[in-house]
C-alpha cells in the first residue's frame, strides 16, 4: 500500500465498535443516535426510497409521455404551472414526473453499487490480511493497479465496452470502488488477527473460514459501513456524470439523463432553471446523505473527532 | 543507499501498474464490439477495400501481433492518425495536454490555498457556529455534481449576465503569434477563469477536510499542551506549531490531486467546451474514434500514475517516521 494514499485515508488510532455481526448491523442506529446529520442522511434516504416506490402512483404524468395542449400542439418548454409543477421539456415531457421516477435510478445505482463494493472490499480485506504471503502480495498488487486506473475516464469506456445499461454501470461502479474497502480493511485485519482473542479461537479449534468470518469480520464491518456509505454517494454521482456524457442508459429515466437532455436541449440558454434546478438539487441531497452517514460512523470509529 | 532502493522499486511498481493499464486498454479496445472501420464506410465501400484497410491498420493480424505493436508504439510515442480528421494522434494529444494542465493547476492552487486556510479556521473554531455551518457547507459542495454546478454558472454568469464567454479556450477567429501568446491573452484567461472557477470550488472540499481532521489530530498532541503551557498566544500556537505540522497529509493530497483532478476533468471540460485532454476523451469514446481514445486515456493514466509516485517520495521525504523497508 502506497504510504501517501494510506496517509489520506485514515487516522491511525481508531475504536471498534462492534464485536458480533449482530452488533456491527447495530452500529447503524447507534450511529443514528448519537449524530443528528447521520440522522438526516437516513431521514433523506427512507425519502427517496418511499418517493422511488410510491412514483407510479404520486407523479401526474407519464415521464416518457408528450404531454399535449388542448389544442393539438406539443406542450413543449411549459413554465411551472399547476399541471406541470416543474413545466415541461422541449419535447413536451413532465419534469416532475420525471424527477420522481428518477430517484429509482439513483437509489438502485447507489445502493447496489455500495452493498458490491463493502462485500468485495470486505472480502479482499479479510483473505489479503488474515493469510498474507502471496495471497496479501497478488491482492494488494490489484488494487495497486485499480488505484492507478483513473476513474471516470475508466467507467466511460467500461460502459462504452459493456454497453448503455445501468447493471453495467453498477457492475464497473464496483469493480472500480473496492480498492478504498479492500486496503483499509486489511491494515485492520493485519492488527486484529495478531490480538490474543484470535489466537485463543485458533488454540480452541476454530477453522481459518470461521476464525476469519466469526471472529474478526464483525470487528471490521462498521469500517467497511463507513465506506460504503460513502460508495453509495459516489456511485450516484457518477452514474449521473456518465449518463451527463450520454454514455448511460437511454431507456432510464435518471437525474443525469434529465440533466444532459437540458444541457443538450439549450435549457442554459433558455433560463429554463425549473428544468435543470431540480435534478441537481436531488443527486446533491442523495450524495449528502450518504455523505453525513459516513461522518456519523467516522465520529464513532475516530473518537478523537468527536467533539469535545 | 536505502532511499535509492525505495526510489527504484516504487519506480518499478509505477512502471508495471502502468503496463497492466495499458494492456488493460489495449484489451477492452480490441474486443469492442463495433467494427473500428465504421468511419470508413460508405455505399461504395467494396469487401476488397475493407480488406486493404484493415491491412493497412494491421487489424488482420493476430492479437498478440497487435499488442506487440502496440506496446512499441506507446513507447515511441506513436498512436496513430485519428480514424475521423486522420490527424496524427500525437499531434491531438500535445494540442489540448497544455489546455488540460492549465485547468487544473490554476484550479488545484485555488482549492488547496482556500482548503487550507479553511480547514485550519474549522478545527480553531471546533464547536462553534463557524463548524455547524462550514462542514454542511464543504460537504455540498463536495456532493454537488461539477457538471451541474457548472450549468448553474454557465446560465448565470454566461447567458443571463453575460460576464463571461460560453466555452471553448479562445474566441473563435482569434489569431495568436504563439502558444504563450495565446495562453497569456486576455482573452484565454475570461474563458478559463468560470472553469477553473468550478473546478476548485469541487477540489477544495477534499484539502479542507484533510486539513480540518489533521487540525484535531495534531492539536491533540503533547507538544501543542506544552506550546499553550509556556504561555504562547493560541494564535500563535495554532499557526506556528499546530498548522505547520498539520500540513503533510495535505501536501501529499496535492500531488495526489493533480492526479486525480486530471481524470477527473473529462467532465467540467464536457461542460465548458474547454479543447482538453478529457473532453478529447470523451468524444474520441463516444465516435468509436480508438487511436485517439486510446492515447487520450493513456496520457490521462500516466499522469495520474506518476504522480501517485511522486506523491510517495514527497510523503517519504517529509515525514522521517515513514521507513523505506517494504512491509
Amino acid at each position: 500500500m502506497s504510504d501517501a494514499e494510506r496517509a489520506l485515508t485514515l487516522p491511525p488510532r481508531w475504536s471498534r465498535a462492534a464485536s458480533s455481526w449482530r452488533e456491527a448491523v447495530g452500529t447503524l442506529a447507534v450511529v443514528a443516535r448519537r449524530d443528528r446529520f447521520a440522522l438526516a442522511g437516513i431521514i433523506i434516504y427512507v425519502a427517496f426510497f418511499a418517493i422511488a416506490l410510491l412514483a407510479p402512483v404520486v407523479a401526474p404524468h407519464d415521464p416518457q409521455e408528450l404531454e399535449y395542449l388542448p389544442n393539438g400542439d406539443v406542450a413543449a418548454n411549459l413554465p411551472p404551472s399547476l399541471a406541470h409543477p416543474m413545466g415541461t421539456t422541449n419535447l413536451g415531457r413532465d419534469i416532475f414526473s420525471q424527477l420522481l421516477y428518477g430517484s429509482r435510478a439513483a437509489l438502485m445505482v447507489g445502493f447496489v453499487a455500495a452493498l458490491g463494493v463493502v462485500i468485495l472490499g470486505t472480502l479482499v480485506g479479510l483473505l489479503a490480511g488474515y493469510y498474507g504471503g502471496w495471497v496479501d502480495t497478488v491482492l494488494m498488487r490489484l488494487a495497486d493497479v485499480a488505484f492507478g486506473v483513473p476513474f471516470l475516464p475508466m467507467a466511460i469506456v467500461l460502459v462504452a465496452f459493456l454497453g448503455p445499461s445501468i447493471w453495467n454501470v453498477v457492475l464497473v461502479m464496483t469493480l472500480l470502488l473496492w480498492r478504498d474497502t479492500g486496503r483499509v480493511i486489511r491494515a485492520q485485519v493485519l492488527s486484529l488477527r495478531e490480538r490474543s482473542y484470535v489466537e485463543a479461537a485458533r488454540v480452541l479449534g476454530a477453522s481459518h473460514t470461521r476464525t476469519m468470518f466469526v471472529h474478526i469480520a464483525p470487528n471490521v464491518l462498521p469500517l467497511s459501513f463507513l465506506y460504503g456509505s460513502l460508495a453509495i454517494g459516489w456511485a450516484i454521482l457518477t452514474e449521473a456524470s456518465i449518463s451527463f456524457l450520454g454514455f448511460g442508459d437511454p431507456n432510464v429515466i435518471s437525474w443525469g439523463y434529465m440533466l444532459q437532455d437540458a444541457y443538450n436541449s439549450q435549457a442554459l440558454a433558455r433560463q429554463a432553471f425549473h428544468w435543470f434546478v431540480p435534478p441537481g438539487v436531488c443527486i446533491m441531497l442523495a450524495v449528502m446523505a450518504g455523505f453525513f452517514i459516513s461522518r456519523g460512523y467516522e465520529e464513532l470509529l475516530f473518537p478523537r473527532l468527536r467533539r469535545r | 543507499m536505502k532511499r535509492l532502493a525505495f526510489v527504484l522499486s516504487r519506480l518499478g511498481q509505477t512502471a508495471l501498474v502502468l503496463l497492466v493499464v495499458a494492456t488493460m486498454l489495449f484489451l477492452i479496445f480490441r474486443l469492442m464490439p463495433g467494427n473500428p472501420l465504421v468511419a470508413y464506410l460508405d455505399p461504395t465501400f467494396t469487401e476488397d477495400m475493407e480488406r486493404t484497410l484493415r491491412a493497412q491498420f494491421g487489424l488482420d493480424k493476430p492479437l498478440h501481433v497487435q499488442y506487440a505493436f502496440f506496446l512499441r508504439n506507446a513507447v515511441r510515442g506513436e498512436f496513430g492518425n485519428s480514424f475521423f480528421t486522420r490527424e496524427p494522434v500525437d499531434e491531438v494529444i500535445w494540442n489540448v495536454l497544455p489546455n488540460t494542465l492549465l485547468l487544473t493547476l490554476c484550479a488545484l492552487l485555488l482549492a488547496y490555498a482556500v482548503g487550507i486556510a479553511g480547514g485550519a479556521l474549522l478545527a480553531a473554531r471546533r464547536g462553534t457556529w463557524v463548524e455547524h455551518l462550514g462542514i454542511p457547507a464543504v460537504l455540498a459542495t463536495r456532493a454537488a455534481p461539477e457538471f451541474w454546478v457548472g450549468m448553474l454558472a454557465l446560465a448565470i454568469f454566461s447567458f443571463s449576465l453575460q460576464w463571461f464567454p460560453l466555452g471553448g479556450a479562445t474566441s473563435p477567429g482569434s489569431v495568436f503569434t504563439s502558444n504563450w501568446a495565446r495562453v497569456l491573452s486576455m482573452d484565454f484567461l475570461r474563458h478559463l477563469a468560470l472553469p477553473a472557477l468550478t473546478l476548485a470550488l469541487y477540489l477544495q472540499g477534499l484539502p479542507t477536510l484533510l486539513m480540518r481532521n489533521s487540525m484535531l489530530e495534531v492539536m491533540d498532541e503533547d507538544f501543542i499542551t506544552f506550546a499553550r503551557m509556556r504561555g504562547l498566544p493560541e494564535r500563535t500556537v495554532v499557526l506556528r506549531h499546530a498548522a505547520r505540522n498539520a500540513l503533510l497529509p495535505v501536501v501529499t493530497a496535492f500531488a495526489l490531486g493533480i492526479g486525480y483532478s486530471i481524470g477527473g476533468n473529462v467532465i467540467i471540460e464536457t461542460v465548458f467546451s474547454w479543447p482538453g485532454l478529457g473532453r478529447t476523451l470523451v468524444r474520441a469514446v463516444a465516435a468509436k474514434d480508438y487511436p485517439v481514445a486510446q492515447a487520450a486515456f493513456l496520457m490521462i493514466a500516466a499522469v495520474m500514475i506518476f504522480m501517485n509516485f511522486v506523491a510517495d517520495l514527497f510523503y517519504s521525504l517529509l515525514d522521517p517516521r515513514v521507513s523505506y523497508e517494504r512491509r
